[in-house]
Parts: structure tokens; sequence; C-alpha cells
């Protein structure tokens, strides 16, 4: 049976937590993301799943607990707004190097420094690039719909744990707060202890007399075993670079120019497509549905049809350096956009496009 | 007596725990650390809970303790087990947590996670191992490090104008009504070793009763990072750490 409900992304995010079977949520509040908590402790799952949900005293505390429920092998997860996520960059450095499952949200608001509360594409550098230290990759999930917000909370579980890795859904303050429909799915039972003992042999949950004790570390002292270390995640990060590469196309088939742009600047030049094509211009628009891998492989085969580029983000151009790297600069690529939480307007963008 | 008849079992007068790994340990001789691990494994194996007990491990100088506990071991971020406990516990409320710090991990970087896990009354048994200094990272100043206190960040002694005070961070968790049991121990002569496994036990029972946190300070050396022969370093404890923070129960609302 169809169940419709209408909601806020944020409230989305809670509910495909809920109904996906994830065991425990521990957040801190910062607008525009608040609701999320809000919402997860108004449905007090605890009492209807067993799932834990617990306001920790800073996002360093959040991700440490996620950390720590990921070490056990249960489904964990964390959600803030951009300087939240910045302080939560060790830990997920950690996680990455621990190869633990968790995920995490980042409702993007302009920055930098305490900026504004208003939407914001400035922290994909910081999602797609690695803020935290070293060599490591994060999963990055670009919603652009409120059904997508609650949709991605069960896809980035299942990538988690399937690469062993943290997964980021990188949202913004347009997305989080916009109401849609939504239809969402049936509540799912969460893993049983011994399913998870089972299945996920890495976890730490209790060392019986079968076999070894467990450890989750991220600690080499050997730089050769370090190393080691990180053949093992570029490895990983090649198979998920090839696998996982998702995204949406918009009447590329004819295309002379493209727009490129994710999450809510994707919802906005859907209707630049619409002005354009109006006015007869040949234009298509590629959405990039996961950041990292960035879906570089259809960007090169339809990009280098077209005359030229736009990538359109809500920030001073950080995407279109990974655009220009999937054509090889082989065509020529620009960015627009409006940042510190400004929203461009669809006819701000057709402009820029037709002074290419 | 011949090696044979020495190695007989009823000739047994000590043996290692099995909840301790046959790893060689990594801590200067003398420290105090080693001590502290096997008597946190010897009442894990006397409560026969090694299969449903996971520990949390520090970056300091126990950030291996994970070799040496036979249990299943989380190595956490500088400063972050009780947090990383908190995720742990609230997720395996069954099982048997707990977390093991340095003065530094516990009392200066971790200060935020440390009280308000305790707040929380988290229902885990927390060791706090205090030396008065960083030994990991080569003897700087700590938290806990006493007024005076040569390190080779307070080269001519720590100047309490400038350097601030050292802190009793023991004495504040015993304010927070979710601390179950707050006790400060040492492990520097057998009867003081005897005493702190009690603590110890108590600790780990506690989480039996699910009614808040149990929290042991344990007051130990760190003969390197003082630069003292061992047997020197524990009189040096004894004349100066102890003074300042005094050995019992601070609180026990069992
Ligand atoms: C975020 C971060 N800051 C600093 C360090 C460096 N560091 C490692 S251990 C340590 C101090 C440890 O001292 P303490 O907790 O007292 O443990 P001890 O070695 O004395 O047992 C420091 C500062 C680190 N690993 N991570
Ligand atoms: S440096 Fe100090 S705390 Fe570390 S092992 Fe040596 S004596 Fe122990
Ligand atoms: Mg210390």
């Amino acid at each position: 049976m169809k169940e419709l409900k209408l909601m806020k992304g944020n409230e989305a995010i809670a509910e495909g937590a809920i109904r996906c079977g994830c065991d425990g949520y521990f957040g801190y509040p910062i607008t525009p993301q608040s609701e999320i908590l809000e919402h997860l402790m108004l449905e007090n799952p605890y009492e209807k799943t067993g799932m834990v949900v617990l306001q920790a005293e800073s996002e360093v505390a959040s991700i440490n607990m996620v950390y720590g429920g990921a070490s056990v092998g249960k489904k964990v997860m964390t959600t803030s707004s951009s300087p939240g996520v910045s302080l939560m960059q060790e830990g997920l450095s950690y996680i990455a190097g621990a190869e633990l499952p968790a995920l995490c949200v980042n409702v993007v608001r302009g920055g930098p420094g305490l900026g504004t509360i208003q939407p914001s594409q400035a922290d994909y550098f910081q999602s797609v690039k690695g803020g935290g230290h070293g060599d490591y990759r994060l999963i990055t999930l670009a919603p652009a719909s409120v059904q997508e917000m609650y949709d991605f909370v069960e896809l980035g579980f299942d990538l988690a744990f399937k690469y062993r890795n943290p997964v980021m859904i990188l949202s913004d303050g347009i997305i989080g707060q916009v109401m849609e429909k939504v239809e969402v799915g049936e509540h799912k039972p969460r893993w049983t202890d011994e399913y998870i003992a089972k299945t996920y042999p890495w976890a730490a949950t209790g060392k019986p007399k079968t076999r070894g004790h467990n450890i989750i570390t991220s600690l080499n002292l050997q730089s050769a075993e370090q190393e080691k270390l990180n053949i093992r995640l570029q490895a990983k990060y090649k198979e998920c670079e090839v696998t996982e590469q998702r995204y949406e196309t918009f009447q590329c088939e004819d295309a002379e120019y493209i727009l490129i742009a994710y999450g809510s600047s994707a919802r906005i030049c859907q209707k630049v497509l619409e002005l354009a094509r109006a006015e007869g211009i040949k234009l298509g628009l590629i959405r990039p549905i996961t950041l990292w891998p960035f879906p570089s492989k259809i960007i090169h085969e339809i990009g280098l049809k077209t005359k030229g580029i736009l990538s359109v983000e809500m920030n001073a151009g950080q995407m279109v350096e990974d655009v220009k790297l999937a054509v090889e600069c082989k065509v020529p690529v620009k960015h627009f956009g409006r940042f510190g939480g400004v929203i461009h307007t669809p006819g701000e963008i057709l402009e820029a496009l037709k002074n290419f | 007596m011949t090696r044979e008849e020495i190695i007989k079992p009823e000739n047994l007068v000590y043996k290692k725990t099995p909840v301790l790994t046959s790893n060689v340990m990594h801590y200067c001789p003398g420290c105090g650390h080693g001590l502290v691990h096997r008597i946190i494994a010897e009442v894990i194996e006397e409560m026969d809970i090694q299969d449903k007990t996971i520990g949390v491990a520090p970056v300091g100088c126990a950030v291996l303790a994970y070799n040496y506990f036979d249990v299943d071991c989380i190595e956490a971020a500088h400063g972050r087990a009780p947090a990383v406990g908190t995720g742990i516990k609230r997720l395996y409320p069954n099982h048997f947590v707990f977390t093991y710090q340095g003065d530094g991990d516990l009392a200066a970087i971790g200060t935020a996670e440390t009280i308000h896990a305790a707040n929380r009354g988290e229902n885990m048994t927390m060791i706090f191992v205090n030396n008065g200094i960083y030994g990991m990272t080569g003897g700087q100043m700590a938290p806990t490090t006493l007024k005076g206190m040569k390190t080779s960040t307070s080269p001519y002694g720590r100047d309490l104008q400038t350097m601030g005070n050292p802190l009793k961070i023991t004495e504040l968790i015993a304010q927070l009504p979710g601390a179950l049991y707050v006790t400060r121990q040492a492990v520097h002569t057998p009867a003081l070793a005897r005493k702190c496994k009690k603590a110890i036990r108590q600790a780990f029972e506690n989480q039996k009763l699910n009614q808040g946190t149990s929290f042991v300070e344990i007051v130990s050396n760190c003969n390197s990072g003082w630069k003292l022969p061992a047997v020197k370093a524990n009189e040096w404890l004894e004349e100066n750490m102890l003074p300042f923070y005094p050995l019992g129960d601070l609180k026990n609302n069992k």
C-alpha cells in the first residue's frame, strides 16, 4: 500500500531513519536542520522500534557516539549543518580510517564562519575532497527533493555497509525546509544482535569463545602497515568510482549547451531548461546524484558533444573543477553561482548562459 | 626445586589472567598503566563477563590497550572515549562498557565529553589514570600537573598565574547527579593495588544496577615523564601527588 505524507525535507530524513531500521541517532541542534532531532524526539522511536535518539553535548560528541555505535555494527547516524559538520571532521576521518559504516547529513548553510542560516552549497569541497585529515573519501549523496531526503537515508546506510565507509548526504537549507509529498515505505525491523554478529564479523559486539577479539582502530605505528591500509582504501574507492556514479539527465539528447547542477540548484535549473527551450536554445541538464564518486563518465560522454558547459552552484565555484576534469578541458566550462546564502534565479542563470 | 617441580599446577602461586593477551606491553618499566590493565582484566575474568565486555582505549600512552585486553576494543579519538562509550552502551545496554583514559585525554581535550557522559549518568565504568603529565607525547604539562611541577612545557615549573591551576576533575564529577560511584585509588603498593581492585570490581558490578556512571581515578606515576627512576617516582607520587589528590571514595550512592 502506497502511503503518502506531506513533509519537510528534514522531517523526511527523520522518518526515513525510523522506517529503514536505523538503530541510533546522535545530534546537536543547529539551523536549518533542527527539525530532524525535533521530529525524532516527537516520534519517540525508542518506544516503537528501539531506535535510540540522543541529544549530544556537541557535534564532536555526536560524531564520536556515531563512531562507537558503528564500531559495534549498528546503523547509526548524525545530522548537522555546516559549522557543526566542520567540528565532525576528525571523527569522520577516524570512521573512514577504521573502515566503519556510518551516515551523516549536512543541511548546508552559507559560510564561512557562523555565516548565515540561508541555504548554500559551499560545503562541496569539504564533503567531496575530504574535510578531515588523511587520504579518505566520503561517499556523498545530493538529494534534490524531499522524497530523496527520505530515500537516501536507506540508500546511504546500504552504501555505508557495502563499502564500510562513511556516507554524507549533502543537502541544503532549501531541501531541508521545503514541504513536499513523500511516498514512505513500510517500517523495516532493526537488525537483531545475532544478525549483526553473524553478518558483520568485524564488529566489536563482545568476544565469544569462538573468535579472537575484534579491534576497531585507525592506528598503525608502522608506516608500512599504514600504507597497506591506504592501498586497501584506495582500491575500495576505485571500485566505488566504477560502480556507484549516480546521476539524472534532462533533455541532453540534442543539447548544444548543458547545465550541471545538484540539489536545489538542479531544481532551479529545470526551470531554466523550460525558459531556454522556449527561446529555441538547445539546453540540457545533468544532475549529479553522487558528488563523490563524481559522475564523470556521463559528463564526459555528453559534455564532449556540446559547445559549452555551465556549472551552476550556490557557491563561488567548487564542483566546476570536477566538471573540467571530467571533460579534460576539451569543452569550455564556466561557473555561475550566487553565494553566501543567496539563491540564484532562473533568469540570472539563463542570462549567464547567453553570455557564455 | 627443579623446573619440573615448579611448573606443577599445585605449585602455582600466580597466573596471568586469560583476559590479558600474551602481547608484550610497551609501557616503561615501573609504569602504573600495566598494573591497572591487569586489575581490570582480572575483574573481567572473575565476573565472567569477557564475552559481554567492550573496552574503549584513549589516545595517550594507553592507546594500544586494545592489544592487551582480550576483549573487543575500540580506539577512540583523543578525549572522546566517553562519547564513544555512550554510543556503544546505548546500543548494547546489557553489555559491560568501560573507557580507559589519561589525564590529558579525560580532563583537557575531552573535558566536555567526560562531564556530560557522567552527567547523563551513562551506565558505564570510566577508568581515569592520572599521572599529572602527558606521557605519550614526551612529558608536557597536563591539566593535572601540580603547582611548580617541571614538565617540558613548564620547564621552570607550573606557574598558576599564567598556566592555570591543576584540575581536580574527579571532585567535579562527584558533584554530578548522574555519577553513582566516584573514587580515587592508587596502585603503587600491593595494599593499594588490592584496594583499587575492589573499587574497579564495584565500578563494573554497578553496571548491573543501571543507576549511573562509575568513575575510578587512579593516581599513577610516569617515571619517564617525571624523569625519575621507578622507585623514586613512586616516592615522589606519595609525597606530592597524594596530598593534592587524596585517595578514597568521593561518592558511593550504591
Ligand atoms: C586531536 C589531538 N591532539 C593532540 C594529540 C597528541 N596527543 C597524543 S596523546 C596526548 C596526551 C596524552 O596524555 P594523557 O591523556 O595524560 O595520557 P598519558 O600518555 O599520560 O597516559 C596528546 C596531546 C592527538 N593525538 N590528537
Ligand atoms: S611515558 Fe609515562 S605513562 Fe607512558 S608508559 Fe612511560 S611511564 Fe608510563
Ligand atoms: Mg597523563
